[in-house]
């Protein structure tokens, strides 16, 4: 008797002893996402792309390090209220809390910019948000990765550059950048002001007001200016109203380039055959003829465990942004695992160390089975943004097609500037920054 | 010259396009006096069901994709759908708040609102999706050689569906049975009940009929932009027509249409370089207002007024 009592015991102590070390081996990633409303059709390919990645790797690696990924999603509706919301009730779930915080909204990163610092959790806003929080003195707790808004734009201009034959060329070119009329479409102007003025091109900046579904007024205009080049920064539907617009007034669209907010299938379908021809840039490229995607095929939905309803957006530019947030999340928990060590839950400065020690090589990029899918990538304590790097792709009425392989951002211009701006945040809030010599 | 002609006659036709989101805004407040705040979710909930219905006809029926078969099917089917969403938004929203007031009306619209964008999504999902009338989206050859000015193939063809479908209600509610029940209704809801007018039924009606203008109107706009959430966007576009219009009258809305499309693009393109650019949002708002100074009942509009 009393031996079985002993043996009940023990199983009941093994058993929390087994609970408390299953506990202990996971990693919760909070997910701000966005499913229902103005941008659910964004939010549901690249979220789904997000968690498909994260599946795989449970599948098929049982995790990172030994250590499960879990995750928990919470709708915020690109509505900043309800991202803050989201991040507070998120912050301390999982056992060492929210490991990461990426809102995919520029309005939902500013609103929880200081929170992320007083609760030591990571904010990563790959392709928006602040530019100058690349200056990791400044911002320690914010990774603006791969490329930012001003990187992106000066690549644009070599790419432009490059069509012309030669960057001295763009003497005399005029370019006409069409923006939505807003602090995210803004964000360029000095950049492309500056590079005018270095280049000698003419420089025309037309605002498009929100939501920007009517466009006759501003694409009459660019047909008045005759412009050689026109730089396409909008979002939702104000891009393919502006594609189609620029067909209706007869405007070539191969001589249209769009940022990666207006690069998606999303932007060029509703524009129909009047988007064939159209240039946008990417951090990140459309297409499923990467190991990893066919991988996540392979692992995640042969057996049933995919998160896209729609399989056909597998492979798109927004589900592959996904994907990318996925690799670059799992490289920083790796990369953290390799200091503070494997096999246990990491803390968010943990984390944190993690994304800001970042070297995600070709090699590595050709194990990961993403060679080409996203450029290579280190950050450091000054350098929060890693790469800077854009490839442009061109719509031919079904689908992306690569057209350049990997552009260098102008960052003789860019890291002043970015620099600058982070100074004067600093001085605004009073924030000494960090002496990245002494970082380790 | 030619310029200014080209920019006019381009907001005069996308006027038109404003007018005919008005229209359904129109509709209902004629007949229940209720501001409907849903109409641009019922845009979108048009469109996205006539494009969902064309995805899945070909597999259920055998027809071939994207044949005219397909595209009337589909057409009748989100019509049949518009119509069971109107009898059910008056059977579960307005027939229990009969004679409360307008504000009561207009705030259970605002819930319509979420409900129908959310059922919308629900059922079809929230892909982007291109929609093809057939109708290019490209200048008319004529017009450019002869005067260098762009107009729209697609726009122009628009605007005729549009105007088309204006002078039918125009007329319905002239002269016809129906249409005098529509305005008694609207007049007062108790006063028509006592002279025997069927208010359930005619407000069936009247929801049947904004339903079958909001497919209309969610085609049109949803073949210029896309089958996308944005189409609840176009409301915005037809509430200074309605203020400047008068929210009873359907030649009202065609005016105040033409006059914020025509203000609308003048003023971007020769008074937007001045104060920044970008001011086709709002510009036709501070319009609305400033007649609302002087003619607050817009300029078809009933003129209100209270016995003291």
């Amino acid at each position: 008797m009393q031996f079985k009592k002993s043996l009940m015991l023990g199983a009941a102590v093994a058993g929390l002893l087994t609970t408390g070390f299953a506990a202990a081996q996971e990693q919760y990633i909070g997910l701000p996402s966005y499913r229902v409303g103005a941008y659910a059709a964004g939010g549901t390919g690249l979220y789904g792309g997000w968690i498909d990645y994260m599946t795989l790797v449970n599948e098929r690696d049982g995790g990172v390090g030994g250590v499960k990924l879990t995750w928990e999603e919470c709708e915020t509706e690109y509505n900043n209220a309800r991202g803050v919301e989201c991040y507070e009730r998120m912050k301390n779930r999982g056992p060492t809390g929210n490991s990461v915080f990426q809102p995919l909204s520029t309005g939902i990163t500013y609103s929880v910019l200081d929170r992320v610092a007083n609760d030591k959790i990571p904010l990563v806003t790959m392709g928006y948000g602040r530019t100058d929080a690349a200056d990791g003195r400044v911002f320690p707790w914010v990774f603006p990765l791969i490329t930012t808004y001003w990187s992106q734009n000066t690549a644009k201009i070599k790419f432009i550059g490059m069509k012309e034959g030669g960057m001295d060329k763009l003497k005399g070119k005029k370019i006409v950048n069409i923006y939505h009329d807003s602090a995210y479409g803004k964000e360029t102007i000095p950049v492309l002001d500056a590079q005018a003025k270095q280049y000698g091109f003419d420089i025309i900046h037309i605002p498009v007001a929100h939501p920007g579904n009517e466009q006759q007024s501003q694409w009459l205009r660019v047909r008045q200016e005759r412009p050689d080049w026109v730089i396409l920064r909008g979002w939702g539907v104000m891009n393919p109203t502006a594609i189609r617009t620029a067909a209706r007034t007869g405007f070539p669209r191969e001589k249209i380039v769009g940022v990666w907010w207006s690069g998606s299938e999303e932007d060029v379908i509703p524009a129909g055959d009047g988007a064939k021809g159209y240039i946008a840039a990417g951090f990140n490229v459309a297409g499923r003829d990467f190991p990893v995607i066919k991988e996540i095929e392979k692992h995640v939905y042969a057996k049933n465990k995919g998160n896209m309803e729609d399989k056909s957006r597998i492979g798109s530019v927004l589900y592959n942004r996904g994907v990318v947030h996925g690799i670059i999340t799992l490289e920083a928990m790796r990369t953290a695992q390799a200091k503070f060590g494997a096999g246990k839950s990491l803390t968010g400065e943990q984390m944190r160390w993690g994304f800001e020690n970042l070297n995600i090589t070709d090699e590595r990029l050709a194990e990961l089975g993403a060679s080409g899918f996203l450029p290579p990538l280190a950050t450091s304590c000054m350098n929060h943004e890693g790469s800077g790097k854009v490839k442009f792709q061109q719509w031919d009425g079904t689908k992306w097609n690569v057209i350049t392989d990997w552009i260098d951002s102008d960052q003789s211009l860019v890291r002043p500037m970015i620099e600058e701006s982070a100074a004067k945040y600093a001085a605004e809030k009073g924030i000494t920054p960090r002496d990245c010599s002494k970082e380790m | 010259m030619t310029f200014f002609f080209e920019v006019l006659i381009g907001g005069l036709l996308s006027g038109v396009l404003y007018a005919l989101v008005a229209l359904g805004f129109v509709l209902i407040f004629k007949a229940s006096g209720v501001f409907n705040f849903a109409q641009g979710a019922m845009v979108f909930f048009a469109a996205l069901t006539f494009v969902g219905f064309t995805e899945v006809l070909p597999g259920w029926t055998g027809l071939a994709e994207g044949g005219r078969a397909v595209f009337w099917l589909a057409f009748l089917l989100a019509l049949g759908s518009m119509i069971v969403l109107g009898i059910a938004t008056e059977k579960v929203v307005l027939r229990p708040l009969v004679n409360q007031p307008a504000i009561t009306l207009f705030m259970a619209t605002i819930g319509l609102t979420f409900l129908v964008e959310g059922i919308a999504q629900g059922i079809w999902g929230t892909s982007v999706r291109g929609l093809d009338l057939g109708i290019q989206d490209e200048p008319i050859m004529w017009v450019l050689d002869r005067a260098d000015m762009i107009v729209s193939k697609f726009d122009v063809f628009a605007a005729a569906v549009a105007l088309v479908l204006f002078i039918v209600l125009a007329l319905l509610f002239q002269y016809t049975r129906v249409g005098r029940a529509l305005r008694a209704v609207a007049d007062d809801h108790q006063a028509a009940l006592s002279v025997g007018i069927p208010l359930k039924h005619i407000w069936a009606i009247v929801w049947g009929v904004a339903g079958f203008v909001a497919l209309v109107a969610g085609l049109i706009w949803g073949a210029r932009n896309g089958v996308q959430f944005a189409l609840t966007f176009t409301a915005l576009k037809a509430l200074p027509v309605l203020i400047l219009g008068g929210f009873t009258s359907v030649p009202g809305a065609i005016l105040g249409g033409l006059i914020i499309g025509a203000s609308e693009k003048l003023a971007e393109v020769y008074v937007g370089p001045f104060v920044g650019g970008g001011i086709e949002s709002w510009f036709p708002y501070i319009l609305a207002l400033l007649f609302l100074l002087v003619r607050p009942e817009g300029l078809f509009g009933e003129k209100h007024i209270d016995r003291v």
